[in-house]
């Protein structure tokens, strides 16, 4: 944890950021078009963004260490896979959460 | 419910926004329980969902800042999570850009998720909604869910510093992330992406400052629209 200086500058800078971001076309572009190649791009920032930040916490765990955890990972591959069938948030996390607890208790 | 007025918009909003109830309850209630584990004060906490309102975004910067990350580093992957929101807005905007510019300026704030799909899919299923019907429909749309999303981060941080290390909540983040873009995948440029940035990402795990996130971001971004532009030319030809 950084210091508290250093806390406000993350709270602050990111709620400007994020204001800029969610004004920049609705505020500024108005009603000129886009180029299709940036809308292309930003199509598919969630997916990429999401799973990078995840990856090496799934396979890496900080609370074991960095030893790779089975009982993390199956929670993560149960998650994910009961998220693509139901597309359902809440019932990829409870599948998700209910694999780790389980894993967590039997090994 | 048939929308008359902005008011008859408004309500109509409010009413196909009150699932997301569900969740933005447990996943505020995490953001506030973790936050304090992390060593936030209730009253840093709160102010950072207030000021913020970005779930995905606050977590990210909550795990960066936790491995100590460089606040550079913890900013631009943050706001890299965020970028999303750019593409909201940019998709907003012909619906709601002839509204006046503090109409505008507010529901940039309130750009989330939750009020994003929910308006999107009712604007292009009722595109004769003037644009007071749109604006009063979105503002509907993100009226529970903004709320409490200051009160559960609230109560989650009041909780927090009493919930012991056996509740492995260190892995609460990468379920709820997984979780979150799971229903995303719409299409295969959407898995390619993904693909594509976990593979960036475990191999760039060494890289410092936490930098190997935005290359992988990138890199999948780029992957998808390529993949994007390969499938529409494939449809073209015979």
């Amino acid at each position: 944890m950084s210091g508290t200086i250093d806390l406000w500058i993350i709270i602050l800078g990111l709620g400007i950021g994020s204001f800029g971001l969610r004004f920049m076309f609705t505020g500024l572009v108005g009603t000129r078009p886009m180029p299709d190649w940036v809308l292309r791009h930003l199509r598919y920032t969630a997916v990429a963004i999401l799973p990078a930040l995840v990856a090496p916490q799934v396979i890496w765990p900080a609370a074991t260490d960095g030893q790779t955890d089975p009982a993390r990972l199956a929670a993560a591959a149960v998650t994910i896979t009961v998220g693509l069938i139901t597309k359902n948030v809440l019932a990829a996390i409870f599948a998700g959460a209910s694999t780790l607890y389980g894993l967590l208790y039997l090994l | 419910m048939a929308i008359t007025t902005p008011k008859s918009a408004f309500f109509k909003g409010a009413l196909d926004g009150a699932p997301f109830i569900l969740v933005i309850v447990p996943f505020a209630t995490l953001f506030g329980l973790l936050a304090t584990e992390a060593g936030l004060s209730v009253f840093e906490t709160l102010t950072f969902s207030v000021v913020v309102i970005a779930g995905a975004a606050q977590f990210t910067a909550l795990q960066l800042m936790q491995e100590n990350a460089p606040t550079v580093i913890v900013l631009a992957s943050a706001l890299a999570v965020n970028l999303r929101m750019a593409m909201y807005s940019a998709s907003l905007t012909p619906w709601i850009g002839g509204a006046p510019l503090w109409q505008r300026a507010l529901a940039a704030y309130l750009t989330v998720d939750q009020s994003y799909v929910v308006s999107v899919s009712q604007f292009e299923r009722a595109p004769e909604m003037t644009v007071p019907q749109r604006m009063g429909y979105f503002f509907g749309a993100v009226f529970s869910v903004a709320p409490l999303w200051y009160l559960f981060t609230f109560l989650g941080a009041l909780l927090g510093t009493s919930v012991p290390d056996s509740w492995a909540l260190d892995f609460a983040i990468p379920i709820t992330f997984l979780a979150m873009i799971a229903p995303m995948f719409r299409t295969f440029a959407h898995v390619v992406a993904a693909f594509v940035a976990i593979i960036v990402s475990i191999a760039c795990v060494t890289v410092p400052y936490s930098l190997g996130l935005i290359i992988a971001g990138i890199c999948g971004m780029m992957a998808g629209a390529r993949t994007e532009v390969w499938l529409n030319t494939r449809k073209v030809q015979p």
